[in-house]
């Protein structure tokens, strides 16, 4: 269980992107943070396993409390938390097998990271993860050589192979189409659902948001102002996001429809 | 499971090597460590060699400090970096206008088969043989000095900057060419508005960038008799002078330096 | 800039007046450069004289001194390869230093980038003059020579080759939980290994140029018997050598070009 108390970030520029965030996760739930750009989503989720450092408040997963640790324990907790990255992350010019494997580096001493020698457990688990990501036969391919959805499916294998506690998902459909989008949102869900483990989800396309999360978390402004389940998301509930409260109806421009277009509530607020 | 050949479930991974096999490729790693094992041998490096080399090093480096010179030796010094200069500046002028030509002459787009293989003959030629050798064969034609520095110089600079032009050449627009000549243009007037304008930003920077090498370059063409401060070093090496030999080497590397600076500065101004 | 419609010139006034004085200062400054040198021009009319009757002496070479030049030649050959090695050895982890986004400090990285610029203005000839003193003559004098001069060149280009890898990856490794050398060997090494062997080849390449002359001053190579035939006047010993020279640098180019094409 992840538990989040009044997370502050404040970066070096001034920029106060978290503002006392907290909530749980727990369970197997599917959670999706949503909000406009620059609400803070992504700080949100790479603070968890602190790849952008926190300025204030506390996380824990389990009984561990995260934002205290010392490099090596942090090293030691980061293997319970499987990323996926937007940009995928793989390291291009090794094999679909060896960036497998790389989730493993935290249990392998660097003798045997050099020389490549993984457990046959864990080259055993990778295939069979390939298998399950639909991926079978391309251990061997170098990885700048897969399509975008095949590399993000590489990627999640990474991080499942961790056998991690939770996963984290940073915009992870951002740089795939649609159709490779829903593939990859299913997948992460089943896998969740499968291993039982608690899964967020960074993502700006709510629909996706919508028929794939148990709960949603809206981010506006460095602040939640949403968590509930999809159902209730109605349509104040998303102006309160992504428009700070003011519904179409309110705003003097005529605008293009439905659209929840972030450039016009930074236009309206005067950034 | 897919039918991939040798792909069962099992513990054991390869990783697949750039080299036919393992066998191969052990064994140039066998072999590429035998040849520095011989080299090494070849070198009759004895550790006492060593050891006392070591010794013969810190005495010349306390002998070498501080840099000194004479009244006397300012002159030589003074004028010694004022040929280096003048040689350079010379040599770079009189090798980027044959150069020219050459570079011309070393391209397939604008060049028949037969002038083509000349052009990069004239390259290959210029390019092979190192600056002192070129100098010491000036040296023996047109004797001692800093003519012979120059020609050696320009030498080397042709080969230099005909190969870097003639690439660049290769890549232009011919469309640009072609437009002069389909307005009736001479075949001066299409490599004056059709080829020049292209080639003119690599042309400068080329210069300032072969200004410096030269510099580099003429500070030791002395030491083979062709002009510059080259042999004022070597003399006070030879007279076991090394406080001045010092004060020389610190003046060449600053110049060299300051020349470095200004060459870059130049260049990044250019682009 | 001109006002009226129907004349145009390609520079307006300011432009042409300093183009102007711009090529007249070049020029002036070309011709105090020549007149400072003091040229002898009874030299520079033979010169091409001379030449021609040089070139005229040194053919036809002398195929049979070619046996003598073997030795020298592979001793040459090992210099470059060893001297290559052993500055690539020295070259990392200066790169390392002067790479903004691998170095500890800014104190560290001041000394990488110094270290690189240093080793880069000495020339090479220079060094091994200092390494005949202390060393005494032959081939360990020229070793180290050529090495601490490739150290400059090859730490750079690693270092910027460092400095551009992608750190998506990079964080992708940190965030499984492994210890920074491990992300280094397995997200930094594989994204620079290409630059690494173009940069190795490519100062090999150099460095059999360098290994040539370094002979000249004692330290080891073809340059030594080189030179000894230039004192006697055996030309067509040193067209020989010269010819040998030249294949030599000819095949070290293109294995070098082949190797940094596979790498590709």
């Amino acid at each position: 269980m992840l538990t989040v108390d009044n997370l502050e970030k404040t970066y070096d520029s001034g920029d106060r992107a978290l503002k006392g965030v907290s909530f749980e996760v727990s369970g197997n739930e599917i959670v999706a943070i949503i909000g406009p750009s620059g609400a803070g989503k992504s700080t949100l989720v790479r603070s968890i396993n602190r790849l952008t450092e926190p300025t204030g408040g506390r996380i824990s997963l389990d009984d561990t409390e995260v934002t205290g640790l010392e490099k090596s324990a942090l090293r030691d907790v980061r293997r319970d938390m499987g990323m996926i990255f937007q940009e995928f992350n793989l390291v291009e010019r090794l094999t679909v097998m060896e960036n497998i494997l790389s989730g493993r580096l935290g249990y392998l001493s660097t003798w045997n990271a050099f020389r490549r020698n993984f457990p046959p457990e864990d080259i055993r688990r990778a295939r069979e993860i390939l298998s399950r990501v639909n991926l079978e036969g391309v251990e061997n391919n170098r990885a700048d050589e897969l399509s975008g959805g095949q590399r993000q499916r590489v990627g999640i294998a990474r991080a499942v192979i961790q056998r991690p506690k939770i996963l984290l998902a940073d915009e992870p459909t951002s740089a795939l189409d649609p159709d490779t989008s829903r593939e990859v949102m299913s997948l992460l869900t089943d896998i969740a659902h499968e291993d039982d483990i608690p899964i967020i989800i960074n993502i700006h396309e709510v629909d996706l948001a919508v028929d794939y999360a148990d709960r949603i978390i809206g981010l506006s402004d460095g602040e939640i102002v949403f968590n509930g389940p999809p159902d209730d998301l109605d349509q104040a509930a998303r102006d309160e996001i992504y428009r700070g409260g003011e519904s179409i109806a309110d705003r003097e421009e005529p605008s293009a429809g439905n659209s929840t277009d972030a450039d016009d509530v930074i236009a309206e607020r005067g950034d | 499971m897919a039918a991939e050949s040798g792909s069962t479930v099992e513990g054991s991974w390869e990783r697949p090597t750039v080299f036919y096999n393992k066998k191969v490729k052990y064994l140039i790693y066998g072999l590429i460590l035998l040849f520095f094992a011989y080299s090494f041998w070849n070198l009759r490096i004895s550790p006492s060699r060593f050891v006392r080399g070591i010794g013969a090093g810190v005495e010349l480096i306390t002998s070498m400090l501080p840099p000194a010179y004479t009244p006397s030796q300012r002159e030589l010094l003074i004028q010694g970096i004022v040929e280096s200069i003048v040689m350079t500046i010379v040599a770079t002028t009189i090798g980027i206008i044959v150069s020219v030509p050459v570079a011309i002459m070393a391209s397939n787009n604008l060049s028949p088969k037969p002038v083509y293989y000349v052009g990069r003959s004239i390259v290959a030629v210029t390019r092979s043989l190192h600056e002192l050798i070129v100098a010491i064969i000036m040296v023996k034609a047109v004797g001692f000095g800093p003519l012979a520095g120059v020609l050696a110089l320009a030498f080397k600079t042709i080969g230099f900057f005909a190969k870097l032009l003639a690439e660049e050449i290769e890549d232009i627009d011919r469309g640009q060419m072609e437009a002069i000549t389909a307005a009736g243009g001479t075949p001066v007037q299409t490599y004056l508005y059709g080829v020049l304008p292209q080639v003119m930003p690599r042309i400068v920077g080329l210069s300032i960038y072969r200004l410096d090498i030269n510099l580099r370059h003429s500070t030791v063409v002395g030491i083979v008799g062709a002009g510059g401060i080259g042999i004022t070093l070597l003399n006070s090496f030879d007279k076991y002078d090394y406080q001045f030999s010092m004060a020389i080497i610190a003046v060449i590397v600053a110049i060299v330096m300051v020349g470095e600076g200004v060459s870059a500065l130049a260049r990044r101004r250019i682009q | 800039m001109s006002n009226s419609t129907d004349s145009w010139s390609r520079f307006d006034r300011r432009e042409r007046l300093l183009r102007f004085f711009g090529l007249l200062a070049g020029l002036v400054i070309l011709v105090a450069a020549w007149r400072a040198m003091e040229v002898n021009y009874g030299y520079a009319v033979t010169a091409p004289r001379e030449l021609a009757d040089l070139f005229g002496r040194m053919y036809p070479p002398n195929v049979g001194y070619s046996r003598k030049i073997v030795g020298p030649l592979l001793e040459t050959i090992n210099i470059s390869i060893l001297g290559t090695a052993l500055a690539i050895v020295m070259a990392i982890p200066v790169a390392f230093l002067g790479a903004s986004n691998t170095t500890p400090n800014k104190p560290a990285y001041l000394l990488g980038k110094f270290i690189i610029s240093f080793t880069r203005s000495v020339n090479v000839i220079i060094w091994a003059l200092i390494f005949v003193v202390i060393f005494g003559p032959g081939a360990l004098a020229g070793v180290l020579a050529i090495s601490i001069r490739s150290i400059g060149f090859t730490a750079k280009l690693i270092a910027e080759a460092i400095e551009e890898i992608d750190r998506g990856s990079v964080e992708a490794v940190t965030a499984a939980g492994a210890s920074p050398v491990d992300v280094l060997i397995y997200s930094i090494v594989p994204q620079i290994k290409p630059a690494f062997i173009s940069v190795a080849t490519l100062r090999w390449d150099i460095n059999v140029r360098a290994s040539t002359i370094i002979g000249f001053v004692g330290a080891g190579g073809i340059g030594v018997p080189l030179q000894t035939e230039i004192n006697y006047f055996n030309w067509e010993a040193v067209l020989t050598i010269l010819i040998s020279i030249l294949g030599l640098v000819l095949i070290s180019e293109g294995i070098s070009a082949y190797l940094r094409k596979k790498v590709m």
